[in-house]
């Protein structure tokens, strides 16, 4: 009868210990989802920031300001524009 | 004398009965505390570990039909001060205008503002703010806000719109679409250890409902092309404003949507209101001759003439009552066909007045005209088609000419897609339509043929609108060139307008041009508007990738570069 009450104390102890630990664990895991978390919020504020910059520099204005000014071409008037249609084919 | 006082018989019992009643209170007092007003305690002790949290949700991203950002939110600070807690030293200063980028002298006016709550600069790029908060200064802060930017400035301004405070629309798009654009903030309950880390969560208490991303119609490309070409045609013209709108002939789509003059959503305190209208949607204009092919179009339908009828315009004046129309050059008898060509008001109206008004009117309402156009633009404005039964005689011819009515842009370029599909009239769209739309029949096919032929030949010589061909391309379309009503009286201001469709053999998009009172030595849609519709149609075309079909060298020019003048 001792013996049994024995070993339920010791198997009681190991699992009230467990108990702790696995908790520390899970708060721990927590606490790195929650950063990972953060940063993919980050991360997602950053990539709209770049999707912005990356409109904002391919803006077509901005493009044929540049295409103009800094590298001198020029719209071809549609007196210049030949079209090959199918008859060449 | 007894030497042992004798203890009061009393006294014993009341002192117990007195230490038992204080027992009673705070045992009572605990329970009470434990089970019924318990709701203090569990507050005072949850709020020393748990902390409710908000979940910020974040607006829509606004995008072309392709997925270019036209709008997005991001996160910025804005960085605030109560100028008489703030205690800033020179140094100070002088890095706090470093760190916001601002100069000197306007932060330290700003900081002299007396006891008022002053924004010092906002919005500030995240790391600037952390730069700010580096310098430590007492009663300076900050606070996350979420900025919108528009990466299309200036040539998308009407049709997004902007938001205002608290990132909530206020113009355009922007507004009539907030409920789908706008983020709903959850919020969250969490234990949090003594380092102020979150560990575990207790509770969802609403779970935020981020903003959803909403896709234009609008096709940046084409857009900037009929901005670019607009602005250019409103200067070369001297014109006060103007409007351009390119619409998918297939699928009723608005692809662009030009607007002179603008304003750029991103800097816009020097804006007044005026610029900021959408004048393609929510003004009207009479739209002059540009409704002359839906009289037609009636007289066909009802079987009173064909395309080859002769109609006697001689000599180029019509007496009605007490007013008289005149065309602005005489011709003997036109055929139905050249009276589109060379647009004559008195052709248009001698077939006006063969036709019953309720004729007349049924086409027009039929066509989109006196009904709003149903894209979801706040403030779009249905324009003035009045009741059939209130229509004079004279009316009913000035009518046949586009007088007496008003449209706005986009209810003409809606209209013409019925000649440029087979007489259909489709719903129009600022938003991205997948598939093929069905229409609704309004006029017969071969009847939308035969006009489709007459707007064919006003751009070739011999019509008002050379100038609106196109290399490669087949187009068709009417020129208009209306009086303005100003104070009930029509003044010697114009509308110089030009609606087609290209290319003309099977049409793909429709493009409606309006340059408002040009001032410069032209005055006629055929020389102001047609050549914007040349250009906007050409680029267009070829940008789509759209087969060509006609020869390069299509382009015939009257030789003495003086087309065909018309008066509306």
């Amino acid at each position: 009868m001792v013996r049994l009450s024995l070993l339920l104390l010791a198997v009681s102890t190991v699992c009230a210990l467990s108990l702790v630990t696995s908790r520390h664990q899970a708060r721990k895991l927590f606490v790195d989802l929650e950063r990972e978390q953060a940063l993919t919020r980050a991360y997602e504020v950053e990539y709209g920031q770049l999707q912005l910059e990356q409109s904002t520099w391919a803006m077509p204005a901005r493009v044929e300001k540049i295409a103009r000014e800094q590298l001198r071409l020029q719209l071809p008037r549609s007196a210049r524009i030949e079209i090959i249609g199918d008859a060449a084919r | 004398m007894s030497a042992s006082p004798k203890l009061p018989r009393l006294r014993a019992p009341l002192v117990f009965g007195a230490l038992l009643a204080l027992l009673a209170g705070l045992l009572g007092r605990s329970l009470y505390l434990q089970w019924i007003d318990n709701e203090f305690l569990q507050e005072q002790g949850s709020s020393r570990y748990s902390r409710d949290l908000v979940i910020p949700a974040h607006r829509g991203r606004i995008v072309d039909r392709f997925g270019e950002p036209l709008a997005i939110s991001t996160p910025v600070k804005a960085i605030w001060a109560w100028p008489d807690k703030a205690e800033v030293n020179p140094q100070q200063l002088q890095a706090l205008a470093a760190a916001l980028d601002m100069p000197r002298a306007a932060l330290a006016k700003k900081l002299e503002n007396g006891d008022e709550f002053v924004y010092l600069k906002k919005p500030v790029p995240p790391e600037a703010a952390a730069r700010e908060a580096a310098l430590g200064i007492k009663g300076v802060h900050d606070e996350d806000e979420y900025y919108r930017y528009y990466p299309g400035g200036e040539v998308m301004s009407h049709i997004v719109g902007f938001t205002g405070d608290r990132d909530v629309g206020q113009e355009g798009l922007e507004l009539a679409q907030q409920t789908w654009l706008g983020g709903k903030p959850g919020s969250r309950r969490v234990i949090i250890n003594r380092r102020g880390e979150v560990v575990e969560d207790v509770a969802s208490i609403r779970a935020p409902q981020e903003g959803r991303d909403l896709a234009l119609a609008i096709d940046t490309r084409l857009q900037y092309l009929a901005y670019r070409e607009l602005k250019a045609a409103i200067e070369a013209n001297r014109a006060k404003a103007g409007g351009l709108v390119i619409l998918d002939v297939k699928t009723g789509e608005i692809l662009a949507l030009a607007n002179w003059p603008t304003f750029n959503p991103n800097n816009r305190q020097r804006n007044a209101r005026e610029r900021m209208r959408n004048r393609a949607l929510t003004d009207t204009f009479e739209p002059g001759s540009t409704l002359k092919p839906f009289t037609i179009a009636a007289a066909l339908e009802s079987g009173k003439v064909v395309p080859a009828s002769l109609i006697n315009t001689a000599p180029g004046t019509l007496t009605i009552g007490r007013a008289t129309i005149h065309d602005a050059h005489r011709e003997g008898a036109l055929t139905v066909e050249q009276i589109i060509q060379k647009s004559s008001n008195v052709g248009a109206a001698k077939i006006a007045l063969s036709l019953p008004a309720e004729t007349m009117w049924q086409m027009l309402s039929d066509a989109g005209f006196g009904t709003p156009p149903k894209t979801g633009f706040p403030g779009e404005v249905s324009g003035r088609l009045r009741p059939a039964k209130s229509w004079r005689p004279i009316e009913q011819a000035t009518m046949a000419y586009g007088h007496g009515i008003s449209v706005n842009l986009v209810q003409l370029a809606r209209a013409y897609s019925v000649f440029a599909t087979d007489g259909e009239l489709k719903p129009v769209s600022l938003l991205k339509i997948d598939g093929a739309i069905a229409g609704r029949p309004v006029i017969r096919p071969e009847t939308a043929r035969a006009v489709r032929h007459m707007l064919e030949m006003v751009v070739r010589p011999g019509g008002t609108a050379p100038k609106a061909q196109v290399p490669g391309y087949r187009v068709a379309g009417k020129t208009g060139t209306a009086h303005k009503l100003e104070g009930g009286s029509y003044a010697n201001k114009y509308v110089a307008s030009f609606v087609g469709f290209a290319p003309a053999s099977n049409p793909r998009l429709v493009i409606a041009v309006m340059v408002d009172e040009p001032s410069g030595a032209q005055y006629y849609g055929g020389s102001v508007a047609a050549p914007v519709f040349s250009s906007v149609a050409g680029a267009a075309l070829r940008m789509l990738g759209v087969p060509t079909d006609a020869p390069v060298d299509n382009v015939i020019l009257p030789l003495d570069d003086v087309e065909v003048r018309e008066e509306t």
